[in-house]
């Protein structure tokens, strides 16, 4: 009985590395199709689902033609040019034309969107993390906390559904452009990471002795002057990876920028410019896809898979680790 | 000089404070309007089918129970096993694993299920969704049971075991006994986060308009069908968004809150 209770434990433990390794495999293996045919260039081309050309010798047949001045010889030539590319097409082999995928677009709209929600979150959540850790009292930092702690608790797609019927519609009018935009995702994104990170600061925060703080007092520092020279460097590394911890999240964060982004392919001019980020791509478009579509999500997902692995272990093992 | 940049400083904390819960309440005044003013107990009885909620709310609690059915035995051996059990090097290592997955992508676990379970099957179905709610849960079970477990004193293990009790025994009799409270805290936790889960259901258990208890096909979500209404034009589509966004925040919440309410109990 022991020894198949402890096998058991065992066995449900390694289900983690399994899964984690499982998850990077499958992955990376439905990645493949699209890894192989576009390589790293995915990660810098912005074209998604766009129809190229191949090159082609009748390219420069029709470039030829453009000379001519009169309009109805023009389109008899345009006809016989189509019957002509129709011929060629069938003489040679049909994928003149071939498909090509991009993930520029969704990964600069993720990176971005995760930068406006944290340039909105960070100050305020530093401000109620501060708040709650050493201004407030005692029974008003715990109701606080708590209210905190469910904002926390809110599903991300209620987030998402306000943020577009009554937060996009007040940011549009303050600072113009679409309801649907980088920045109104950004700032519900915000809005979304403030109660963890808030938390998590605060948390940091509470690591600080007492005796350190106390002996400040003594010397006739004040409560700012004690927060940022004594509180601040103790707990600096804590709340550093509090931060990225938060950063992490905000980046796999599907429903609550889903309703505001815009869904478009399309590179931002403007921070007030719809675009679209990873999660929403592949929230959008996984039903529809086959083929080099769906392989070209996988790809996506693979390098938001990564590029979280990577936030978060920074988070875990080099800051809040050495924290302890 | 010195008093004044307190002043202002303490202001501006105190300021943040407020904007924080300006926004919560923002959104819970915005959720009760839109939610009651759409609300009405038929909701209740009736299948999205026909203008209500019933089959969605059924269908979800059913692939959040399922998730649990799955993920908390599961999570629990795992975090005994890392606590109890396991020495030096790799339990350390699956301690580390966990807290990354437990916050890895949502979307991402969907697309792993939607891979290794919808494509295989040749469909969407709810095991898939069940499963894909499982994997989001098993980390925060594991990182509950191994943080509670820890603050079992030793003493406790050792007086069971030179009463002779063998180490499973002390583990499930002794060990578990004195964590549960906190164990179950974050099980309920755990499960009021899942239970509003969007993203890994999306293209796992998908939606259905349907009552369906057959978890081979599509299963009926009302997180999925939110989103679904709250893009529709119709007002009345949206209408019944809200009034499903309502009650599975007042879920959540109550689960949250009652989770809490036991721990405050037992200090």
């Amino acid at each position: 009985m022991e020894k198949i209770f402890q096998k058991l434990s065992l066995a449900s433990a390694s289900l983690v590395f399994v899964l984690l390794i499982g998850i990077f495999i499958t992955l990376f293996s439905a990645a493949k199709p699209a890894i192989d045919e576009f390589g790293f260039d995915f990660i810098t081309n912005s074209d998604w689902n766009k129809e190229v050309v191949l090159d082609s010798p009748d390219t420069l047949e029709s470039e030829d033609s453009i000379g001519v001045d009169d309009d109805m010889i023009d389109d008899e030539d345009d006809l016989i040019l189509d019957e002509d590319d129709d011929m060629l097409l069938d003489d040679e082999d049909e994928a003149v034309t071939k498909t090509i995928y991009g993930g520029l677009v969704p990964i600069v709209g993720t990176l971005l969107t995760t930068i406006i929600a944290l340039a909105f979150a960070l100050p305020i959540a530093m401000g109620i993390a501060v708040f709650l850790a050493e201004i407030a009292p005692k029974n008003i930092s715990n109701i606080v906390g708590i209210a905190i702690e469910l904002l926390a608790a809110i599903p991300s797609i209620i987030f998402g559904m306000w943020g577009l019927y009554y937060f996009a519609p007040i940011v549009a009018d303050l600072v113009g452009g679409y309801q649907v935009s980088l920045l109104t995702a950004g700032l519900v994104l915000g809005v979304m990471i403030l109660p963890f990170m808030a938390a998590i600061t605060r948390d940091s925060m509470n690591t600080t002795p007492a005796v350190l703080k106390e002996s400040a007092y003594a010397l006739g520092a004040t409560k700012f002057e004690v927060i940022k020279d004594v509180i601040f460097p103790f707990s600096k590394v804590g709340i550093i990876g509090s931060i990225i911890l938060a950063l992490g999240r905000a980046l796999g964060e599907t429903m609550a920028v889903a309703f505001l982004i815009g869904s478009i392919f399309v590179l931002p001019d403007a921070i007030n410019d719809p675009t679209i980020s990873i999660p929403v791509a592949m929230a959008n478009n996984f039903g529809e896809a086959s083929g080099l579509g769906e392989s070209a999500l996988f790809y996506l997902a693979l390098i938001l898979f990564i590029i979280s692995f990577a936030v978060i272990s920074i988070a875990k093992f080099y800051f809040l680790k050495k924290a302890k | 000089m010195r008093l004044v940049v307190n002043k202002i400083f303490l202001a501006l904390s105190i300021f943040s404070a407020i904007i924080g819960l300006a926004f919560l309440g923002w959104i819970l005044t915005t959720l009760f309007i839109k939610g009651l003013s759409s609300f009405h107990f038929s909701l209740f009885l009736n299948d999205l089918i026909d203008g209500g909620l019933r089959n969605l709310i059924v269908g979800q609690m059913i692939l959040a129970g399922l998730a649990s059915l799955i993920g908390i035995p599961l999570g629990m051996t795992a975090g005994i096993y890392i606590q109890e059990y396991g020495q030096g090097r790799y339990a350390s290592i699956i301690r580390d694993l966990s807290d990354i997955m437990m916050s890895a992508p949502s979307i991402v676990i969907g697309a792993f299920v939607y891979a290794v379970v919808v494509v295989p099957t040749g469909g969407t179905s709810g095991w898939a969704g069940a499963i894909a709610l499982a994997i989001m849960m098993i980390p925060v079970v594991i990182n509950t049971t191994d943080s509670m477990l820890s603050l079992v004193p030793r003493e406790l293990r050792e007086a069971g075991i030179a009463l002779g009790a063998s180490k499973y025994k002390v583990i499930i009799d002794i060990v578990i006994k004195a964590a549960k409270v906190g164990i179950m805290t974050g099980i309920l936790l755990a499960f009021a986060r899942i239970i509003g889960e969007t993203a890994p259901l999306l293209f796992t258990s998908e939606t259905s308009n349907y009552f369906s208890l057959n978890l081979s096909e599509s299963f009926p979500s009302l997180t999925v069908s939110i989103y679904d209404l709250a893009n529709e034009p119709e007002e009345s589509s949206r209408d019944l968004a809200w009034a499903a966004s309502f009650i599975l925040t007042v879920l959540v919440l109550i689960i949250n809150l009652s989770g809490r309410f036991i721990t405050r109990n037992k200090k």
